[in-house]
């Protein structure tokens, strides 16, 4: 019964996206003011639709209704409760409908909340936002509805895969799917001002803090998938160039660069049709990423199914909204005014330079990631990794890092090197290039063995963090707005990012042993002895459990519990790390086989400074976390101070 | 007017030019990077007839034979050699090897070419029903025919 209605609610959930579009866009000319009060209620409504058909789906999961197809293939009785519920979405129709749930939800919440940009305006974008849940909606009903029934009831569901029984799998993909689906809202803001010729600091401001708030979750997500897969993967790497993984790099790095643009745009307007651009490349890296992840195309834990229909329909939505969008872009670019001009030397033309960049290594990810596809078709097979990635992305993303030293302290519109306002920020940038040729010289000196782009790494995040500091220098600091707070975490949080991730690459000690019980191996300064296996069963699965004691330097032992863990539904193993965290990084230690002669296989990495890597990237979302509100504090002080005005005229004109 | 800033038509065509020039170099560098670095797929026979130059990134797949599987006394360095019915290619791997990693099934190992023998920093095999490398799907579907054909 939920089934059907759920299925039933998405159904008119789709009608009434369909009537967003028609009446947006009649509302739009002359003949069709009437329509226009329909629009914002219909967006409203189909929101809390789609609301209620994913809570069904949710039901259907918790309950366990086997009669449903989808729960009978992707879930089991036994299973956690948390598990259940992000079982959910831990499979391709759950997933597809949960974005579809975020667009619509979105939608209702721009259409319910924006007041400042003018109508026209807004009501393009809805009818634009409603144009692109349509084609997901396609999706769902007549590609991959969630809600089908099956003839013959099973006595048993088939279970979850057991890399995704993971806390993890109940934040890392809603995380992730807010972000790639905020950035349609982007995109349908970008849509709706170029329909209505209407680009501006009015439109930017508007649109600021969606790209803003999909930019946080997008960073959390990246951050939290690359810890998961650190940790449950038991291989010891935070990040493989995997296509999938790139499929969500690619959308943060075009939101990263429109982040930028469209704050100059509201602040400075300047770069008007560039933040147009960007809104529709963000939100289509997130639509090619999902066409990655969703077609089959891959093989991966991401790929749920492989089912070319599929594919092509994804394809298909590609193409019509990436390709009207652009053809759009293309009628409309010659419209948009040139915004304010900027000098050479100046923050605006800092930022451009960023913008660039990241658009270089967008373009570095994107082929890397296709290539394999292209050379698929013509029969050649290659797999493409980090020693493609790394130095290639690298070449584009050292310019950036310096520039970014050097921007934040620019004057707006135009600068001067010369003069007193340069001279007080010259000497401490100096210091900081100052230490970063020196942490590079004494890299290079005291470990030959290096390579040269973990100590690149190195010296440009030993510069880049006291010179993100630069900006709070001078001002006072309990006057200095979010915003700006915001920025200074965020840069120092790339600094810190890159620090771990130099440092893991350059100082990693991996040891690989087959150990005695009561043997013990040594690893960087930690000595670890193994001292026991013990089995061990939890709710679902069976598990071998070694108990390895590991000192560091010489201190009292602490007792680390890795585990190969065994599970029955569906059948499978997944090896479950150890990690013991000290503050100058992480001891990582993974139990293997029993080998014929008695011993157990074991590995064990000592990795300095790893954890930074992803308080890195905590603080950077923490920085965009700042901005957000900072800029939503001060629309409501204006909104209430406007309030308040009002309430005064009516009390006067009594 | 100051001199510094530059014309409105000239600075959106300078923006422009810059965009291109940093998307054309990232296609060249990233053309260029590939053509060095990306690593092919290839099968024992494949692998025999015209060998990679040394030490390049290389995948490679088949079938583990049976009987050829051997541990060295280290306890974590195993030895096998990887078939496709037509030619032999004997493999060093150290490391924790997958959990399907069984004589007489496939597998994918990332590695590079030492001597005559192949030095795997990885090995791939069938995870479980689901995810299966991608070159392996083809790989045991094109064996299920030989298999077929032996046997008639």
């Amino acid at each position: 019964m939920i089934a059907e209605l759920g299925l039933a609610i998405l159904w008119m959930a789709a009608a009434l996206a369909a009537l967003q579009l028609i009446a947006g866009s009649l509302a739009l000319r002359p003949e069709g003011r009437a329509l226009i009060g329909l629009v914002r209620p219909v967006a409203v409504m189909q929101g809390v639709l789609v609301l209620v058909a994913f809570a069904a789906l949710i039901t259907l999961f918790v309950t366990t209704d086997l009669s449903v197809k989808l729960v009978a293939d992707n879930s089991h009785s036994a299973k956690p409760l948390i598990f259940k519920i992000a079982g959910t979405w831990g499979n391709h129709e759950g997933s597809m409908l949960m974005w579809v749930t975020i667009m619509a939800v979105a939608g209702a919440v721009v259409a319910v909340i924006e007041r400042r940009l003018d109508e026209a305006t807004l009501i393009a974008t809805l009818a634009g936002q409603a144009f692109i849940s349509l084609g997901f909606y396609a999706f769902l009903l007549f590609a991959s509805n969630p809600f089908a029934r099956l003839a013959q009831v099973p006595e048993e569901g088939q279970g979850l895969n057991p890399l995704l029984q993971d806390v993890g799998l109940a934040f890392h993909p809603p995380t992730l799917y807010i972000g790639y689906v905020g950035l349609s809202i982007a995109f349908s803001f970008a849509v709706g001002a170029l329909v209505t010729r209407n680009v501006g600091p009015a439109f930017a401001r508007a649109m600021r803090p969606w790209v803003l708030g999909a930019w946080i979750f997008l960073t959390v997500g990246i951050t939290a998938g690359s810890y998961w897969a650190y940790y449950t993967l038991g291989w010891g790497g935070w990040w493989f160039w995997d296509p999938v993984e790139n499929a969500s790099l690619m959308p943060w790095l075009a939101a990263t660069a429109l982040l930028h643009s469209v704050s100059v745009l509201s602040s400075r307007d300047a770069l008007r049709t560039w933040t147009v651009m960007l809104g529709v490349l963000a939100f289509s890296m997130s639509m090619v990423g999902t066409f990655l992840v969703r077609s089959g195309i891959l093989t991966s834990v991401h790929a749920f199914a492989v089912d070319p229909q599929r594919g092509a329909f994804i394809l298909a939505l590609l193409a019509i909204d990436i390709g009207g969008a652009l053809a759009l872009f293309t009628l409309r670019a010659g419209t948009v005014t040139e915004g304010k001009r900027f000098a050479f030397i100046s923050r605006e033309a800092a930022l451009v330079f960023n913008n660039v960049m990241l658009c270089g290594i967008l373009g570095i990810v994107l082929i890397g990631t296709l290539y394999p596809l292209v050379t698929e078709a013509y029969g050649v097979k290659v797999s493409v990794g980090a020693p493609y990635f790394n130095p290639a992305a690298a070449i584009f993303a050292f310019p950036m890092f310096a520039v970014m030293t050097v921007g934040p302290l620019l004057r707006w519109r135009k600068d001067r090197l010369t003069g007193e306002r340069s001279a007080r920020t010259t000497w401490p940038l100096l210091v900081c290039a100052g230490v970063g040729l020196a942490v590079f010289a004494g890299v290079e000196l005291a470990a030959r063995d290096i390579t040269i782009l973990p100590a690149l790494g190195l010296a440009i995040a030993a510069a880049l963090l006291p010179a993100s500091l630069l900006p709070l220098v001078g001002r006072n600091l309990r006057r200095t707005p979010l915003p700006v707070w915001g920025m200074v975490l965020a840069h120092a949080g790339i600094a810190v990012s890159l620090f771990g991730m130099a440092s893991e690459s350059a100082f990693s000690v991996e040891r690989l042993a087959a150990l005695s019980v009561g043997e013990a191996r040594d690893v960087g300064p930690w000595t670890v002895r193994l001292q026991g296996i013990m089995p061990v069963a939890g709710p679902n699965w069976t598990a071998l459990e070694a108990t390895a004691a590991a000192s560091y330097a010489g201190a009292a032992p602490i007792m680390l519990h890795p585990k190969a863990e065994t599970f029955t539904n569906p059948p499978g193993t997944r090896t479950e790390s150890a990690l013991s965290t000290r503050w100058n990084g992480q001891l990582y230690v993974v139990l293997g086989e029993h080998g014929a002669d008695g011993r157990w296989q074991m590995r064990f990495w000592w990795k300095p400074f790893v954890p930074l890597i992803w308080i890195g990237g905590a603080m950077v979302a923490l920085g965009g976390l700042l901005a957000l509100a900072g800029r939503v504090f001060a629309d409501l002080r204006r909104f209430i101070a406007k309030a308040k005005i009002a309430v005064r005229r009516v009390d006067q004109g009594r | 007017m100051p001199r510094a800033l530059i014309k409105p038509k000239h600075q959106r065509l300078v923006l422009v030019l810059l965009a291109l020039a940093a998307l054309i170099g990232a296609g060249l560098l990233a053309a260029w990077a590939l053509s060095r670095q990306a690593s092919y797929f290839y099968i024992p026979s494949d692998l025999v007839a015209r060998p990679p130059e040394q030490g390049r990134a290389v995948r490679l797949g088949g079938m583990v034979e049976k009987g050829s599987l051997k541990t060295m006394p280290d306890g974590v360095t195993i030895h096998f050699t990887v078939t496709d019915g037509k030619a032999e290619v004997p493999v060093r791997f150290s490391g924790i090897t997958p959990d399907l990693f069984v004589e007489g099934s496939g597998v994918v190992a990332e590695g590079r070419m030492d001597g005559r023998s192949f030095v795997a920093d990885n090995l791939l095999a069938k995870h479980d029903e689901k995810y299966v490398p991608r070159e392996m799907k083809d790989m045991s579907a094109a064996q299920a025919k030989q298999v077929v054909a032996q046997t008639k």
